[in-house]
């Protein structure tokens, strides 16, 4: 060993870390990766559980604008809701946004944030309110039924009065206009993919 | 120096006397950032601890071998692999403390307390020595952690370990789990600390006992 150069030695210690750590890493993942993705697929799946109304089965289908998930009854093959994942910025960071809408992309069946880095105790509001003890998901739940043409919009200060405005919430106007922000725009992408689709047929 | 003192000290010394928060203030950005409920706090402290025990028992096997000149290289690649670790494990066994930490446990790779205690005692001594430093760390990290997060939850949700404590006529302080909430208390804390500790009132204390 010390008759080797250091620049040798060197290179030798620092291979054989990064092997050993490379080994390891390889190792622990195989154990860890079903797990991970398992956790995953629950997720994803509670979150579309939680945005579409009571279906039986769904199916999910690639489109240019991510995969769309239709949910169908058992006992006809009208679809009941569609839901899609909705990704934007909010305040500080990248919101996901599972959303589920009507077939006949006019209504809401329900949002749910799956995703965001927003202030605590201001901006997490869009997820849950603790601050509100009778309805700690009232942001979240107002969007059900909501009507999505003309475009959303968020009230201020004021209950809404139209069928596609929300309330905002106070000291967070920034990340509940991030919501219907994102919303909007991905409704629309969503909305030629329907219609080129042939609309609610399948 | 180190090697004078006793095995007992060199485990006691991290727990008070030298806490990374308390007294080095070290490892701060997580200490402030995540400890806004005490479940986060203490998943923070249990996945720095052993991030640092297992670096510690890697560096101080290795110690003669790394040349000085790559030292802080070898240690970042070996400290980020037990984050690497640490981290899928959380998402595959506790995906919700996963989520809620968020970023944070990555970041665990840069926490100054672990390369501090690499570079200052487990590159300069035996296995079991180091392994005893870094397990009073630890502990005195999650101590710090736990204590912080308990406060900051009290005060800032109305509750403890995640169940609720206070009735409804307690209205939360916002601040307390926003990161100024973090700021104050642990100004406060560190300031009982160093009023505790100052010398003249520690000698008080043994001339009452």
């Amino acid at each position: 060993m010390s008759k080797m150069s250091l620049s040798t030695r060197m290179i030798l210690v620092l291979t054989l870390i990064t092997v050993l750590s490379g080994g390891i890493l390889a190792g622990w993942d195989t154990i860890t990766k079903p797990k991970i993705a398992f956790h995953r697929q629950e997720a994803l799946k509670a979150a579309i559980g939680d945005v579409l109304p009571a279906h039986d089965t769904y199916s999910s289908e690639e489109t240019e604008f991510g995969t769309i998930y239709i949910a169908t009854r058992d006992s006809s093959d009208q679809p009941v809701g569609v839901a899609f994942m909705a990704m934007g910025s909010g305040f500080q960071g990248e919101l996901r946004i599972m959303v589920g809408l009507s077939p006949e992309m006019t209504q809401l069946t329900g949002i749910k944030v799956l995703e965001q880095i927003e202030t605590p105790g201001l901006g997490t509001k869009i997820v849950v309110d603790p601050s509100n003890k009778k309805d700690p998901y009232w942001f979240p739940a107002q969007f059900r039924g909501v009507h999505v043409s003309p475009e959303l919009v968020v009230v201020k200060n004021a209950k809404p009065t139209q069928n596609n405005e929300v309330q905002g919430i106070t000291g967070a106007t920034i990340s509940s206009k991030a919501v219907t922000d994102i919303l909007n725009n991905q409704i629309a992408n969503i909305k030629t993919v329907w219609t080129s689709r042939g609309g609610p047929e399948s | 120096m180190s090697s004078t003192l006793s095995l007992k000290t060199e485990f006691i010394k991290g727990i008070w006397k030298e806490n990374p928060v308390m007294a080095s203030l070290l490892g701060l950005c997580p200490t402030l950032a995540v400890t806004n409920a005490a479940n986060n706090g203490l998943a923070m402290g249990l996945a720095t601890t052993f991030v640092l025990l297992s670096s510690s028992l890697m560096i101080s096997a290795l110690r003669n071998l790394i040349p000085h000149q790559v030292r802080i290289a070898g240690y970042i690649v070996i400290i980020a692999t037990f984050v690497t670790v640490a981290d899928r494990f959380l998402a595959a066994y506790f995906p919700s403390i996963s989520a809620s930490l968020g970023p944070y446990i990555p970041l665990i790779v840069v926490n100054c307390l672990i390369l501090g205690r690499q570079e200052a005692f487990s590159s300069r001594n035996g296995i079991g020595r180091s392994l005893l430093d870094s397990l009073g760390m630890g502990i005195g990290f999650i101590f710090v952690l736990v204590v912080l997060g308990i406060i900051r939850e009290i005060l800032g949700s109305g509750s403890i370990f995640g169940f609720a404590i206070l009735g409804d006529w307690f209205t939360p302080w916002m601040v307390m789990i926003l990161p100024p909430g973090a700021f104050l208390t642990l100004g406060i804390l560190i300031a009982l600390a160093n009023w505790y500790n100052d010398p003249s009132r520690a000698k008080e204390r043994r001339a009452v006992s």
